[in-house]
């Protein structure tokens, strides 16, 4: 098999690597939120639980809890594995990105001087209006460089889909280097994933950039 | 009628007693300052009546209305304290202003936001009072872009905005190098002569003796001494009060 051959079989499946992307940033941003809110509950049992949670989900690696979502279903409930392996695929990535996503907002919203919220109180802002009109905004220029390095690492992460055999770009690169005895196909998905990356690195640059208007 | 009336307030953080049965009375267009050692509850006090630390005792009245009550040994706070934030604002040793809004954004947003008023009609008037500050040209510029005399000035307006019957201030020169303290003082004294009701807690003694129509000394979270500043400054009837004093002139 040739080069082109070979980039072309691959970029078959850039779209399924692309789709586990931007399906896990949709969901585990917002999730994040939530898991992170949660996290920092008045309830000592809900934070407790949170906590406990997002200790697990940092603490086992991403490949581990793909299989129990991917698999779990089938060996504790009987139920047949699913056909497209897509949707799996994303909840794991979801929730384990929710979790590092939480962490981060958690640190962003912590670090917002406890001043901000007194003088939104004072003015007659209510909890809903001071979170979002004077916390977020502060709190998403905080975490952006975080975000990005979670980003960056979640397109090296896409290649963690091979061990459900889902035909992304990696796991297609693998067989192909199996098939073929060749070493090529990973010098290929290196590239791909240098080039996505610097993607990423120019699109959260412009975004650091615009909220560079103040301090 | 009093603009502010606290009655018997009380307040611990833990074991220690920061306020002990402060009574007080503001009346329109009275400017009182607070002085008096670290520590001696000053903060507490305004932060209670501004409703940011609850109290665990006594009453606090607004313009004859009651926020807080205390019945059979229980503090109650009313429904709708909201209702009573309008009544006042509070400037913050640090401003606390917010750094991702313009210096314009920074008067409207409560107006507008919270007293739903026509976004025209507040402008037009935050333009004025930023004039009247001399900070016109200051409008679009970010917090983080002025000075600090000039980012308590803009506080000072943003609490001016919401039209308080009452403004609070917590040493609002504090957190200001001395050569910029002059300018946010001279506003607070204009609005003095405007007739705006202040409670003014300060280190600057020769301001609060000109600028107050009261002066009150605190120590140990009670009031020991209070009256017209040429009373407590010149003819001081408490010892401590006068410990204080001195320990201030050197
Ligand atoms: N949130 C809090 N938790 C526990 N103790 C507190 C808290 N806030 C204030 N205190 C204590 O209450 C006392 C009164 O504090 P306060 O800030 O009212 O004093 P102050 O008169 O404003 O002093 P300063 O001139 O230093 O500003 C101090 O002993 C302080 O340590
Ligand atoms: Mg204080």
């Amino acid at each position: 098999m040739d080069l082109l051959t070979m980039i072309a079989k691959m970029s078959e499946g850039l779209g399924r690597t692309c789709a586990i992307f931007f399906l896990t940033l949709l969901f585990s941003l917002p999730l994040g939120m939530i898991v992170a809110l949660l996290r920092m509950s008045k309830s000592k049992v809900v934070s407790g639980v949170v906590r406990f949670i997002i200790s697990v989900l940092r603490g086992t690696p991403l490949m581990l809890q793909l299989l129990a979502v991917t698999y779990g279903p089938y060996y504790l409930f009987g139920i047949s594995i699913s056909r497209n392996k897509l949707i799996p695929v994303v909840i794991a990535f979801a929730i384990n990105y929710a979790a590092y996503f939480a962490e981060i907002y958690r640190g962003g919203i912590e670090s917002i001087p406890v001043g901000q919220y007194e003088a939104a109180q004072v003015l007659g802002f209510t909890k809903a209006q001071t979170f979002l009109r004077i916390v977020l905004p502060q709190v998403v220029k905080r975490i952006l460089p975080s975000v990005t390095n979670e980003i960056i690492t979640l397109v090296k992460d896409t290649s963690i889909a091979f061990t459900v055999s889902y035909q992304e770009m990696f796991t297609i690169g693998k067989q192909i280097a199996n098939s073929q005895t060749s070493f090529l196909p990973f010098v290929v998905a290196g590239v791909f994933y240098f080039a996505f990356n610097a993607i990423v690195d120019f699109v959260m640059g412009k975004a650091e950039k615009a909220m560079d208007y103040y301090k | 009628m009093n603009v502010l009336r606290i009655q018997n307030a009380e307040k611990h953080f833990g074991d220690l007693q920061v306020l002990r049965d402060i009574s007080l009375t503001v009346d329109h267009g009275e400017v009182v300052s607070i002085i008096g050692p670290s520590g001696s509850g000053k903060s507490t006090l305004l932060r209670c009546a501004t409703f940011l630390e609850t109290l665990d005792g006594g009453e606090i009245d607004y313009m004859g209305e009651a926020a807080v009550r205390t019945e059979d040994g229980k503090v109650v706070y009313a429904k709708d304290l909201n209702a009573f934030r309008r009544q006042f604002g509070l400037v913050f040793q640090n401003f606390n202003l917010f750094p991702h809004y313009t210096v314009l954004k920074n008067l409207m947003d409560a107006p507008v936001t919270v007293l739903k008023r026509p976004k025209a009609e507040v402008r037009g008037e935050c333009m004025e009072l930023l004039r009247k500050m001399g900070l016109e040209d200051k409008a679009d510029a970010y917090p983080c872009q002025l000075s600090g005399g000039q980012q308590q000035r803009v506080s000072i307006v943003r609490a001016l905005a919401m039209k308080p019957q009452i403004l609070f201030f917590d040493e609002p020169t504090s957190a200001l190098d001395p050569e910029l303290t002059g300018e946010v003082l001279k506003v607070i004294k204009q609005l003095a002569e405007e007739k705006m009701t202040m409670v003014i807690v300060t280190h600057e003694m020769a301001f609060a003796r000109a600028v107050s129509d009261r002066v009150i000394f605190m120590d140990g979270g009670v009031i020991v001494e209070q009256g017209k500043p040429e009373d407590v400054f010149g003819d001081t009837q408490q010892e401590r009060t006068r410990q204080f004093l001195r320990n201030y002139q050197q």
